[in-house]
């Protein structure tokens, strides 16, 4: 679950990057754990479920910007169900 | 990356090479409606923060990445001063 989040003194890797405060959830939408910071990739909007990358490598890799970008957590996708599986 | 507070400064004349001219915060993390998450820390600022602050801070080897030279004993750095979050409507009971 996502928050946009504005700031305009950052650091330059974080240009024309948008910001979101992510809450991380659980299978039923439950909060499961501390919400922290990324940057999106996605187009994410206030409310979406979004899965989330939290690894700095796979940041680089997606983002294409170069070794030494200081970003650790990239949304890369809007949640659209979840199957809970059960009888098929 | 997560939230933080600028709550003070930390003044080191000796430090590891790299760090010379590295301005360090003391930093009390926060969630997104400003109540504490975990110890206070200290951080490299690479934004120009100051005291009172709400800032957002990366951490680990990406920490370090933040600075120049990268090749630097950091595991927390300042990357951006927050002016506002646009928190969704409680939903639901």
């Amino acid at each position: 679950m996502v928050a946009p989040m504005w700031a305009a003194a950052k650091h330059p890797a974080f240009a024309g990057r948008p910001l979101f405060v992510v809450q991380p959830l659980d299978e039923h939408g439950g909060d499961a754990g501390p919400s922290f910071v990324a940057v999106d990739h996605v187009q994410a909007g206030i409310g979406d479920r979004v899965v989330v990358l939290t690894e700095g490598n796979g940041v680089r890799q997606i983002l294409k910007a170069g070794d030494l970008v200081p970003i650790r957590s990239i949304i890369v996708g809007i949640v659209d169900s979840v199957d809970h599986g059960g009888p098929a | 990356m997560y939230l933080g507070i600028v709550k003070g400064t930390v003044v080191a004349e000796r430090k590891a090479a790299g760090l010379e001219g590295k301005k360090l915060l003391l930093v009390q993390p926060v969630d997104e409606h400003g109540a504490p998450v975990g110890d206070v820390q200290a951080a490299v600022d690479t934004v120009q923060a100051g005291d009172g602050d709400l800032v957002y801070l990366v951490g680990s080897r990406e920490a370090a990445l933040a600075c120049d030279p990268w090749f630097v004993p950091v595991d927390a750095a300042i990357v951006g001063i927050v002016d506002g979050i646009g928190l969704p409507a409680k939903a639901g009971p």
